[in-house]
């Protein structure tokens, strides 16, 4: 048996066989998210017409989840691979099953089943249907068909494919702990360097620091900050498409994306908030519905903002000829 | 005649959708047959998570030519003269006859023209292709989606192929952007991409070729007997029935086999409910127990393959197991470190519903209910002790804040009892904590002791006055809350323990729970209404327990709940008497005699006319009359001595003994005479009879067959 592929050489041959695909590799989003569904680059370009396939790694924190680097099965921040396809292939399960021998996996020896696994997240109005990916009774892979993202239905559709990169390679790896898993390997020494050494500081620390040390008042003082900012740019934008008298350019270069970076922001204060138990009943309901409802305005506007970028290339054509 | 074939090819169906799926279609294409003129021998399903199949033999090939008659123009407007007028012209080519053949038919309106026409059955091939993808679309999924661009059509999930043949043909039907053909798919990772299905008839068999057992009851018995041959390895073993279990993976798998799998022997150190229920729910695995029925350290897994030549996939299923029964190791370990009694105020950091506060209001709440309810059983001289019940109330919500609940959801008030024991809590508030949620349908058991089955009612009874205040009434198919549930839970646990509760008393007093909190200021339903709204609830939870749990007769049901429904108990006893004697011919008599006192009554009060309240014996004239008056203080003493002490059964053979006194009445005397003061006194002398005798049931509401 040839030995098992790397961490590293795991997300390489994922992300070479998506590349083949025809998908854009982008890196990893540099904000805090709790999936990859977060970034912009899934939760903005699934709104709209235009067709797009992507895939990148992305790191996901989730501060509840942080355990001190103790847990063999957990962490606070995991990886995740995740593809967007639209719209989806009518072949996107073969594909994906393709994408499972790219990384060494022979199907005709493992039990594989796709069980129902519908999809939630109310701080994004975003839904979906679709399964959980079951390899020999582990959970490998989230496939969802997005229906809905910040309140509005999408039309085409899109399919996400998230892969739990740390379950993958440790089950390919045959260890029990995330932190035996064998990130590099140099080749001309053999060297070994595992996920614990690449890792566990951070998880050590960054659970200290949400779960003991983050100063309650000022995290709150952050997230209100953060989320007066966004929607005040949200504000200013639904003005200035009401403007009869703002120009088409002056619509597209308005910055949108900054205010999706804040409302991040928001989400992951609001996780950090819970982690903390900082978070009161009443308080956590409102809150929800605070970032939802910025979620919902931002979409909303991404794509009124996507729809003048149309009519400008309209324009312009219709003007040079 | 030839037979038919329809297979919508599919990505994954969600295992829990797939049966009921099936058999809807199912029904679908056999009324499309028989709606159509199509009718055939038997239409036989097949299903699997990737295909909906139905198999119709002996189709006709086409639909039989029909007569019809149609009717034209009055007969004195399409002849002049004895001509036939433009009318008939136009009628007879209408109707595709030649004028002279156009005959006339005499209605009540007059004489008319008349032509019989034959309509050409249409080819079955036709038909199906036209009338199916309306069926097909019209399948109710309880979750669907789009998946084509401008979003023409929803389904359960894309689908991928279709085959539609009338024996070897195509029809050429069309759903959701795919023509329907001869070529099938075999199994995902053992069978062929594309399998030709040749005639309907082979369609099995083809797809058995193809590592697909269409049948779910084949798949059913393979499995079966997969379970069985991997148990025998362990000597003595056995595995555990379970038979939502087994349904999930008959509809999990396309070609199934199972694998005998081991786990460390350290991890039977944890509660068997924490290790069944991580096998189950989250695993799919069936547990395997010893010759002693005790859990034995092995599970089995149903694969969707052929098997495990090198021991790969039981390998990755004991690996994840074993990270599973260590997360939960981990997790119990980690919550023994805060006892229940600590977590009791982290509780106020747990929505228990977003208008009605945190789980510590409802801990609050429930401990008074819960105390109210045991004080009232003790003074009806029941065995509870109620500090107990205030120890259990107070800490039974507290598991939610552990580790192992929020991992193992399903294992609430479970995990709490399991918790309680560990920390020497005496057993009564262990039990209590542990049964709270019971009864969770109406197969499972009522609490196994009197203090958890008063915190079961108190915790329920607490949820429902809160939703029903706000407004959140279950109507229809609507109960997000499970309320329904809940109540039913309170039916059968008073049956079950016989107590003597008042069902309005315990929801009224519910409802004072919440009298000044925070949550009352958004309620919407008080007073009378909340009453009325609450007592048509369980009136219809009581009628369900009656009817759909002891199964009697609706009528029988409603008689005894017209007769009072608040004490559950005592309705149940009465219920039941009046099913074991309304077969009797007496008892049958008197309920017709009743239904017809109460038309007498009726009508009389809609007369306005006068009733003698209390009537005179003295001023009533004929014997019959007189035998009846004297007859009714005697029989309602004794009825009224038997119901006191639950005696309903010989209590309403009292009542029956009355009959032929009754019977002779009707036969002689006659209620409403001219005469006004003797009628108002036989109408008093019915009103007494009705009032006295139907404290037990309304008699009136019992369905005879004679009039």
């Amino acid at each position: 048996m040839p030995t098992a592929p790397t961490y590293q050489e795991l997300i390489l041959s994922l992300q070479k066989f998506w590349a083949q695909q025809g998908c854009v590799l982008q890196q990893p989003y540099d904000i805090e998210v709790g999936a990859g569904t977060m970034a912009p680059e899934t939760f903005l370009r699934v709104l709209g017409p235009k067709p797009y396939k992507v895939a990148y790694v992305q790191p996901s924190r989730r501060p509840a989840d942080g355990r001190y680097g103790d847990n063999p099965n957990r962490l606070y921040k995991h990886m995740q691979l995740q593809v967007i396809l639209k719209p989806p292939p009518e072949n996107v399960q073969e594909l994906y099953l393709e994408s499972l021998k790219a990384i060494g996996i022979d199907l005709r020896k493992h039990d594989i089943k796709f069980e129902e696994d519908n999809w939630e997240a109310p701080t994004l109005a975003a839904w979906g249907v679709g399964w959980q990916v079951m390899l020999d009774g582990l959970e490998i892979t989230q496939f969802t068909y997005f229906q809905q993202c910040g309140g509005i239905d999408l039309d085409p559709i899109c399919a996400e494919l998230t892969y739990g990169l740390e379950r993958i390679a440790a089950f390919l790896q045959d260890v029990d702990s995330i932190y035996d898993i064998v990130w590099a390997r140099d080749p001309q020494t053999g060297r070994e360097v595992k996920y614990r050494d690449v890792r566990y500081q951070d998880e050590l620390q960054l659970s200290v620091y949400n779960f003991e040390k983050a100063d309650v008042e000022k995290t709150w003082k952050h997230l209100e900050m953060y989320e007066g900012e966004s929607q005040a740019l949200i504000n200013q934008f639904n003005a200035l498409m009401a403007d009869k008298n703002a120009s088409p350019a002056e619509k597209e270069r308005f910055p949108l994306l900054a205010a999706y970076e804040l409302c991040l922001k928001c989400s992951h204060l609001f996780n950090l908030l819970d982690a903390r138990g900082a978070i009161s009943v009443t308080e956590r309901v409102g809150v929800i519905a605070r970032i939802r409802q910025l979620a919902v305005g931002l979409a909303k506007a991404y794509v009124a903002q996507q729809n003048v970028g149309v009519e400008l290339a309209k324009q312009q054509k219709g003007g040079a000829a | 005649m030839p037979d038919f074939l329809l297979e919508i090819g599919t990505e994954e169906i969600p295992a829990r959708m797939i049966q009921d799926a099936s058999q809807e279609l199912h029904k679908r294409l056999e009324d499309l047959l028989n709606k159509n003129a199509l009718s055939c021998n038997e239409v036989k399903r097949a299903e699997t998570p990737r295909r909906l199949t139905l198999i119709a033999s002996g189709i006709p090939t086409t639909q039989p030519d029909e007569q019809e008659q149609l009717i034209g123009p009055a007969t004195k407007v399409a002849y002049k003269d004895g001509q036939p007028t433009p009318a008939a012209h136009a009628f007879a080519k209408k109707a595709g006859v030649d004028v002279s053949k156009l005959q006339t038919v005499t209605t009540p309106k007059g004489e008319y023209l008349t032509a019989t026409v034959t309509n050409k059955g249409k080819p079955a091939a036709q038909v199906l292709a036209e009338l199916l993808p309306k069926e097909i679309a019209s399948i109710y999924w309880p979750k669907n989606m789009y998946w084509r661009a401008g979003k023409p059509e929803r389904f359960v999930r894309p689908v991928r192929w279709i085959v539609a043949l009338l024996d070897g043909e195509i029809i050429p039907l069309e759903f959701g952007g795919i023509k329907a053909g001869k070529q099938s798919r075999g199994h995902r990772i053992l069978g062929p991409q594309q399998v030709s299905i040749a005639a309907p008839s082979q369609y099995v068999a083809t797809m058995q070729g193809a590592h697909v057992t269409a049948l779910s009851a084949d798949r059913e018995y393979k499995i079966r007997k997969a379970l069985d041959a991997a148990t025998r390895t362990v000597p003595g073993a056995r595995w555990r029935e379970d038979a939502d279990l087994l349904k999930t993976v008959v509809n999990l798998t396309e070609w199934p086999s199972a694998i005998l799998g081991n786990f460390d022997k350290q991890y039977l150190s944890l509660p068997e409910e924490v290790l069944v229920t991580v096998m189950r729910d989250h695993q799919k695995y069936f547990a395997v127990e010893d010759a002693e029925h005790k859990l034995a350290p092995h599970f089995l897994a149903v694969l969707n393959t052929d098997g495990d030549p090198d021991g790969l996939i039981r390998h990755g299923n004991e690996r994840v197991l074993r990270a599973r029964f260590n997360d939960a190791r981990f997790f119990w370990d980690t919550d023994q470190k805060i006892s229940l009694e600590q977590r009791v105020k982290m509780l106020s950091a747990v929505t228990f519903q977003k208008d009605l506060g945190s789980y510590y209001d409802k801990t609050g709440r429930v401990q008074k209910l819960a105390t109210d309810i045991a004080l009232a059983l003790g003074k009806a001289e029941f065995d509870v002790r109620g500090e107990m019940v205030a120890d259990a109330a107070r800490l039974s919500k507290t598991d939610l804040t552990t580790e192992l609940v929020k991992e193992f959801t399903e294992l609430q008030g479970i995990i709490g009892g399991l918790y309680a024991r560990a920390q020497g809590l005496p057993q009564p508030v262990a039990d209590a904590i542990y049964d709270q949620y019971k009864p969770e349908s109406t197969e499972d058991a009522a609490p196994r002791t009197l203090e958890g089955a008063v915190l079961s009612i108190a915790d329920k009874a607490d949820s429902i006055a809160g939703m029903f205040a706000l407004g959140l009434v279950p109507s229809g198919s609507k109960d997000p809350f499970a309320l329904r549930r809940q109540a039913n839970g309170i039916v059968k646990t008073i049956v079950e323990h016989k107590l003597t509760l008042n069902l309005a008393q315990i929801m009224a007093d519910a409802r004072s729970g919440y009298q000044a909190s925070e949550a009352e200021k958004k309620f919407t339903l008080s007073g009378e209404a909340y009453v009325q709204a609450i007592r048509g609830f369980f009136r219809e939870r009581l009628e369900f327990y009656l009817r759909d749990v002891l199964g009697l007769a609706y009528d029988v049901v409603n008689a005894t709940l017209a007769a009072g429904a608040d004490d559950v108990v005592d309705a149940v006893a009465r219920a039941l008497a009046v099913a074991k004697v309304r077969p009797s011919a007496d008892f049958e008599s008197i309920s017709v005699a009743f239904k017809r006192m109460k038309n007498i009554l009726r009508q009389a009060e809609e007369a306005k006319k006068k009733i003698a309240a209390p009537f005179n014996p003295a001023a009533l004239t004929d014997e019959e009359e007189k035998k009846l008056a004297a007859a009714v203080p005697q029989i309602a003493k004794s009825v009224k001595e038997l119901s006191a002490s639950g005696q309903y059964e010989p209590a309403l053979i009292e009542i029956s003994r009355l009959r032929p006194t009754v019977d002779a009445f009707f036969d002689k005397v006659m209620v409403m005479v001219e005469d006004e003061n003797l009628r108002a006194q036989r109408l008093g002398l019915l009103q007494t009879l009705v009032n006295e005798f139907s404290s037990i049931a309304d008699f009136s509401e019992i369905v005879t067959e004679k009039k």
